[in-house]
């Protein structure tokens, strides 16, 4: 199945999901490791220049997955009153921290009107500075907002966890297999 | 009486200005900078800038030896062409700007080398730490400019062990020593 059923997700979505979850941890750990790098390290220019083009690509791979979702019926949500709510909200934070990132990054590396390379393939523009101290500022909001997404994202797959161990209930599977829609129905 | 004491007033006012003349750096006209330039891997120079700063001299040229001077540097406003680098250098790493927002040099002692050279000794202070430096000084010009004002211009160098100011990066054995070149051309008050 490709499309998302009110049972359970899509093939696509899942693939999305996973995708970007696998893509944004790497990220993380990458961006970690690289600022602490010895100027002599063989890969002090190559991580911060695989670190960009993963990032920027992956910018297109949620626009895609957003606008996937969008058009998308959403698997009825399981659990309580306060759950449900709780993991709606928890959903679009998960959004807007990586489209924060996504922004902050960008404005930090293009604040001298210099583009970004993505993979010597092709160079996204600088759009200018926007503001003072631009680079200074985005560094934090890019460190600081990763690791609330870490945060963020580590109780998403507890809950999950939960939904699966403790609840019994398909949350998990669902995001993991489509086969589940059959068995249900 | 009172006539002649005015005059004396006036004579007074006039000799000790032309004793030693108080200056204010022009940043606001930005005829002033403060560069740097440091080796890339022994390959190359690079060199920056710190966009903000201000500084003060006192200058007699029949005196020389008598001039002071002192400038105070915004470290944050280092400015390398490199967003991504300036970042680096305004970082823990480099000159943590956060925690050490200022610069300064404070001349203690002036040489005149004849000419208009001069050897400038004082404090300079980054990063927290104070050290004793000389910038070798040459002064450029000095005179009316067209706008009413009377201007002195000097130009100097020196440099500085990063380590010795607690700065401990490894950039490679060609890039310990940072060069620094002042170029402060100072308007009479």
């Amino acid at each position: 199945m490709l499309k998302n059923s009110t049972l359970s997700y899509g093939w696509l979505s899942i693939v999305f999901h996973w995708v970007s979850a696998i893509i944004v941890i790497g990220m993380f750990a990458l961006g970690w490791w690289m600022v602490d790098l010895n100027y002599y390290s063989p890969w002090y220019t190559d991580a911060p220049h695989y670190h960009k083009s993963v990032g920027l690509l992956l910018v297109a791979l949620m626009l895609v997955r957003l606008t996937w979702n969008l058009s998308q019926k959403r698997p009825t949500p399981l659990g309580t009153k306060w759950e449900i709510k709780a993991a709606k909200l928890a959903h679009l934070l998960l959004y807007l921290l990586v489209f924060s990132l996504f922004i902050s990054g960008y404005l930090i590396s293009t604040a001298d009107e210099r583009g970004i390379t993505i993979f010597n393939w092709f160079t996204l523009g600088s759009l200018g500075r926007f503001f003072a101290e631009q680079e200074d500022i985005a560094g934090m909001v890019h460190e600081y907002v990763a690791y609330v997404l870490m945060g963020l994202a580590s109780l998403h797959g507890l809950a999950a966890l939960k939904h699966h161990f403790i609840n019994n209930d398909n949350t998990l599977v669902r995001m993991l297999t489509i086969k589940q829609q059959k068995e249900q129905q | 009486m009172r006539k002649s004491l005015l005059a004396f007033g006036l004579l007074a006012l006039l000799s000790s200005n032309a004793f030693a003349a108080n200056y204010v750096v022009d940043t606001s006209g930005a005829h002033a900078s403060i560069n740097f330039k440091i080796q890339h891997l022994g390959y190359s120079w690079i060199t920056g800038r710190f966009n903000t700063f201000d500084g003060k001299f006192s200058y007699d040229p029949a005196k020389p030896e008598a001039a002071t001077i002192n400038v105070n540097i915004d470290t944050q406003s280092v400015d390398s062409n490199h967003a991504e680098r300036d970042k680096h250098l305004r970082s823990e790493d480099f000159l943590y700007v956060k925690k050490y927002p200022n610069a300064k040099f404070v001349s203690t002692k002036v040489e005149s080398l004849g000419g208009e050279r001069l050897k400038i000794f004082g404090d300079f202070s980054l990063h927290g730490i104070t050290k004793p430096i000389i910038i070798m000084a040459e002064k450029i010009g000095e005179g009316k400019d067209p706008w009413g004002g009377y201007r002195a211009g000097f130009s100097g160098t020196t440099r500085i062990a990063m380590a010795d100011y607690g700065i401990m990066t490894n950039l490679g054995p060609a890039s310990t020593h940072v060069e620094l070149m002042l170029n402060l051309e100072g308007v009479q008050q």
